[in-house]
Formats: structure tokens, C-alpha cells, sequence
């Protein structure tokens, strides 16, 4: 294994980039000199930009982006300096599905802390209020919590499961040679050019779509790389089937680019301003921002996971899809229904009425697409139920489907026009949400690393089973405190606004809507906090993982790492 | 052409070229001689040694 030359090496605080362990040198340094021009001249572009602005935002922004490619490009020439980019390819790349599975957990536990930190401020808004840290606001603390929780953890386990399933099932080594780390390395830039422009106020003020122009743009260079980097997999795939894993992942990653870019076509206010204006003006940009805002459900939140449920279970399970039939039928309904759900975020507003019915409409029809896939997942494991019992792992997964199912139940409900009047802007959307973020999104994602990180490192199991338990009882634990806790709020607050007075004026102020939600609101904090303790106990547990002796024998199939003979000859 | 026209035509358009697109994906999952295909392709996560 370890010839002096394929030592891994360290590198300037990018150390996961060379851990690639490299045998015979293949030439393949060429392209990475292309990366190292390109970031070379972008760092260049952004110094100078940052030194011509005036805007302090911009000049925020650019002092991110030079240090960021600055990095980049010393990791980029100390790689082809050593050589390390010459990695074997007849092996699948597992160094960047090991780097997203750190950067999924670091991400988790840092969005879902500053979801305890604003569940906090909401409880108790006195001691909870900074008055000389701006920044640690309420309102530039919120879009931080959804961005990391989401895009953050949810787009780096999306990254990380996607890159392992593609290479499994197509039996073919990652397309792009050192692109897949590009998409690493740029979506983290991403996240940070995204999360410390909130709080220092750079935001466009649509939801989930907060980050302006310039992260926008790179956003959208990065995950066209992402696309052709999954698309070239499946072009050079030894199998001739596509799994169907892999059609939820490319609908989940075509989808956004689409989303991405429609929704946030802009111009800037001048090429050194952090700010733009949208090309959508007043009803059409609701409906673009919403027709964005569900399919980032849709598509990010739920068929990217799907793909990841279509893989994870049945590998776990050791047996097979209960129907690939129903898969292909659930797939296809699944995307033709999605795209049209968007309008019931905006009932009772400008838009008009056919087009509320119409999202409505198709809202409801989600159900059959939604559980139909959950009942596929669910009857995978007819005959092996006994492993709900004994493995902690499957059942997270299977916990994870019930989650699936409820909110794919509720959300239906709540498009309903009559029921949004009572829902809408209440607490009860946030419970909803949040049944689907940590039900389905968390748990599927802890199951998934959970799975993953034994095969990645080598190991012949976790480090403890009862850390599993622990997690799974206290996640679950906390979900249903906060969602029980938001579904009491919420609908005590939709009937405290309707509420009048015999004179007819509205019998409740707005602040006393919220004070009258305190308990409810340290109830949900409370649930968070157990939530996030129990990602901390999977954290530990995986650390611990990772420290145990490898075996090469391990006795899980996924282990073969060596591809398939097929993949050396090539 | 005039805004109805064109809303028409996307509308009616649209819904007749959604329709056949969803039922061609209907009729790929459930066509007789793709069966086998689909019984391998479901043990694809499982059989990853060999071949």
C-alpha cells in the first residue's frame, strides 16, 4: 500500500484533498494545472474587485472569495507538486464521500445549535437579545439555521450519498478526475460566502433564496461541475441499467439548477455592489419565489433523499426494492406532480384564484406519489421485520419513512385553502416543516452516514450500537415534543387572529398571540436541544468509529472498495 | 397572436404533452419483457462484488 510516494500528505488546512492514496501514477495532473490557472485567475479577479469597491458588503464578499481561491490555489500546487493527484483509477474516489461525510455532520451540529440558539430567543427574548452583536439577531440568525440545516447538512450528505450510489451502481470511478473535490470545496465556499453575508446583512430577502448575486453566481458554476460530474458517471457506467437511485439524484440535481437560476435572475446594482434587483416584479416574483421555494422541498428535501432511501435501505435490509416497478411509477408521478404544488404558499394574496386551486389541486395529488414511494420503502423489509428489533440503524431509516408519510399527510392538509386560512403564518407550518427536517431529512441522512461511515473507513462495524439507541430514542423524543409543541401553538394562534370582539374588532394583539406561546416555545426549544444531542452522541460515536482498527476482511460486501475487475481494465 | 391564443395553446398544449409523457413512463415500467430487467436492476445495491 504505501510506497514513500503515496504517503498521504497534509496540506495547508486542506489536508482531506490528498488523502486519496495514490499507486500507479496515471497522467492525470494535466487538467488539475487547468483548475490551478483558473483559480489562480480568480483569486486575482476578486482581490482586484474587492480593492475597486466602495460597498463595505462587497468588499466582505471579496476578502471570502480571495482568501477562499488563494487556498485554493496553494492546495491545487502543492497537490501537482507532489503528485498526489495522480491517483489509481481503477479504485472508486472515496476521499471526497469521506470529506462530505465530516463536512454533513460539522454543518448539522452547527445549523441545529443555532436553531436552539433563535429557539432560545423566541423563549426568552430579554435575556436572549444582544444589543451591542447586531448580528446575532433574531432576524439574521434565521435564515443562518435554515441555510446550514438545509443546504449546508441536507446538500452535504445529498453531495456525499449521491457520489457513493452513483460510483456503486454505474461500477464506475468518479467522472472528472479532481472535479468532484472542486464541488466539495466550492459548495463549502458557498456556505460560508452564504452564512456570513446573512449576518453582516447581505441578503435578498426570499426565503431559502436569501444569498445575493455574486454567491448566487458561484453557486451556480459549482453545481453545474456537480451535474457533470454525476452525469459523466452514469456515461461511463460498466452496468447498463440506471439505477433508480440515480434518476431521483439527477432530477434532484437538475431541478435546482433550474430553480436556482430562474429564481434568482437579477442585476446587479453595479458589478462592485453586494446588491441586485430581481427581474420578477410584484405577483410574478411570489410565484416564481414559491414555485422555487416547494421544489426546494420537492426536489432538494425530497427526491434528492429518495434517491439516498432508494439505496440505503435495501442495501442495509439485504434485500431488494419491494417493487422497482412502483419506484419508476413513483418517480415519474413524483416530478410531474411536485412542480405544479408551489401556488398554495400563497393563498389569499394577489395571485389569482385558479392558480391558488391549481397548486392546491396538485398539493393533494402529492399524496399518492408520497406514499406510494414510502410504502415501497416501508414493504422492503417484509420478512426481515425482526431487524427493526436489533439494528438501530434500519430502524432510523424505517422511523425516517414514518416521518415521510406524516408530513407528506399534513402538507396536503395544509394546502387545503380552507385549513391554510387557519395554518398559514402559525407556528403550525413551522411544526410541519420541522417533521419533515428532522423526521425524514435527519433521520434518513443518520441512517444513511450511519451505514456509510463503517464501509468508507473500513471498519467492521460502528463502535456501539447502544450510541445508536441512544440517538435514535432521544431524536425521536425531541421530535415529537417540538411538533406537538408547534401543532398546539400553531392553531392556537390561527384561532387567537380570527378572534373579534362582539364590536367586532380583533380581540387579540399581536404580542399577546406571542406571549401567550411561551410554554410552547421553551417545549420546542427542549426538543431541539435533545435533537441536537443526539447528533452530538452520533458524532462521538462515529469519531470513535473511525478510531477503530481497520479490517480488510470486513464483512460488509460494500467494502470491495478494489472496483470490479471490468473498472481496472479500463 | 393574441395573449389568449398563446395561453390556450400552452395550457391544452401542455396537458395533452404532460399526459403522453407520464403515460410513456407508465407504459416503460410496466412493459411485459422489461420484467426480468427490472428484477436484476432491483438487486443492483446488492450484488455490487460481483461482476
Amino acid at each position: 500500500m504505501a510506497s514513500p510516494a503515496s504517503q498521504p500528505q497534509r496540506l495547508v488546512g486542506l489536508n482531506l484533498m490528498v488523502t486519496i492514496e495514490s499507486k500507479p501514477p496515471t497522467a492525470r495532473s494535466g487538467e488539475a494545472v487547468y483548475f490551478l490557472i483558473a483559480t489562480v485567475a480568480l483569486a486575482l479577479v476578486a482581490a482586484a474587485a474587492t480593492a475597486a469597491s466602495k460597498d463595505p458588503l462587497f468588499q466582505f464578499q471579496g476578502w471570502i472569495f480571495t482568501i477562499a481561491f488563494t487556498l485554493g490555489s496553494f492546495a491545487l500546487a502543492a497537490g501537482i507538486s507532489s503528485g498526489s493527484f495522480n491517483s489509481p483509477q481503477d479504485r472508486y474516489s472515496d476521499g471526497v464521500i469521506k470529506a462530505g461525510v465530516i463536512a454533513t455532520m460539522f454543518w448539522g451540529a452547527a445549523g441545529m445549535l443555532v436553531g436552539c440558539i433563535i429557539a432560545a430567543q423566541l423563549s426568552w427574548p430579554r435575556i436572549f437579545y444582544f444589543p451591542d452583536f447586531g448580528f446575532l439577531n433574531f432576524g439574521r440568525l434565521r435564515p443562518l439555521h435554515t441555510s446550514a440545516v438545509i443546504f449546508a447538512f441536507g446538500g452535504n450528505a445529498l453531495i456525499a450519498t449521491s457520489f457513493w450510489v452513483v460510483q456503486r451502481t454505474c461500477r464506475a470511478r468518479l467522472f472528472g478526475g479532481i472535479a468532484p473535490w472542486f464541488v466539495f470545496w466550492g459548495y463549502q465556499l458557498f456556505i460560508v460566502l452564504a452564512g456570513l453575508g446573512y449576518l453582516v446583512g447581505i441578503t435578498q430577502g426570499q426565503e431559502y433564496a436569501e444569498p445575493e448575486w455574486a454567491t448566487d453566481l458561484w453557486l451556480a458554476i459549482v453545481w453545474v461541475a456537480y451535474l457533470l460530474v454525476f452525469l459523466g458517471t452514469i456515461w461511463k457506467r460498466k452496468e447498463p441499467h440506471i439505477y433508480v437511485a440515480n434518476w431521483f439524484y439527477l432530477a434532484f440535481i437538475v431541478t435546482i439548477a433550474i430553480l436556482h437560476i430562474v429564481n434568482n435572475l437579477a442585476l446587479p446594482v453595479s458589478f462592485l455592489n453586494h446588491r441586485s434587483y430581481e427581474v420578477w416584479a410584484g405577483v410574478q416574483s411570489a410565484l416564481v419565489q414559491w414555485w422555487y421555494g416547494h421544489n426546494a422541498v420537492g426536489f432538494f428535501l425530497t427526491a434528492g433523499f429518495l434517491g439516498m432511501m432508494y439505496y440505503f435501505i435495501p442495501k442495509r435490509a439485504e434485500r431488494p426494492i419491494y417493487s422497482y416497478r412502483l419506484s419508476i411509477v413513483h418517480f415519474w408521478a413524483l416530478i410531474f406532480i411536485y412542480i405544479w404544488a408551489g401556488p398554495h404558499h400563497l393563498h389569499y394574496t394577489a395571485l389569482p384564484q385558479w392558480a391558488q386551486t391549481l397548486g392546491m389541486t396538485f398539493s393533494i395529488m402529492l399524496w399518492m406519489p408520497s406514499w406510494g414511494g414510502m410504502i415501497n420503502g416501508l414493504m422492503t423489509l417484509s420478512g426481515a421485520w425482526d431487524k427493526l428489533r436489533t439494528d438501530p440503524v434500519i430502524r432510523m431509516l424505517v422511523v425516517s419513512l414514518a416521518f415521510y408519510g406524516m408530513s407528506t399527510f399534513e402538507g396536503p392538509v395544509m394546502s387545503i385553502r380552507a385549513v391554510n386560512a387557519l395554518s398559514h403564518y402559525t407556528d403550525w407550518t413551522i411544526g410541519h416543516v420541522h417533521s419533515g427536517a428532522l423526521g425524514w431529512v435527519g433521520f434518513v441522512t443518520f441512517g444513511s452516514v450511519y451505514c456509510m461511515v463503517p464501509w468508507l473507513w473500513k471498519k467492521d462495524r460502528l463502535y456501539s450500537n447502544t450510541l445508536v439507541e441512544w440517538h435514535f430514542w432521544i431524536a425521536t423524543t425531541g421530535i415529537l415534543l417540538y411538533i406537538s409543541a408547534m401543532w398546539v401553538s400553531g392553531i392556537m394562534e390561527g384561532l387567537m387572529w380570527r378572534e373579534y370582539t362582539p364590536q367586532g374588532f380583533l380581540a387579540y394583539s399581536f404580542v399577546e398571540v406571542v406571549a401567550a406561546r411561551h410554554v410552547e416555545f421553551v417545549i420546542r426549544l427542549g426538543g431541539g436541544l435533545m435533537y441536537l444531542a443526539g447528533a452530538l452522541i452520533m458524532i462521538y460515536n462515529l469519531w470513535r468509529t473511525v478510531q477503530l482498527p481497520s479490517s480488510e476482511s470486513a464483512a460488509h460486501p460494500a467494502n470491495a472498495t478494489p472496483a470490479p475487475l471490468a473498472l481496472a481494465a479500463e | 397572436m393574441s395573449y389568449e391564443t398563446v395561453s390556450r395553446l400552452a395550457q391544452q398544449g401542455g396537458t395533452v404533452y404532460f399526459v403522453i409523457l407520464f403515460l410513456g413512463g407508465l407504459a416503460y415500467a410496466f412493459w411485459p419483457k422489461k420484467k426480468d430487467e427490472f428484477q436484476r436492476a432491483a438487486r443492483l445495491p446488492l450484488d455490487e462484488e460481483e461482476g
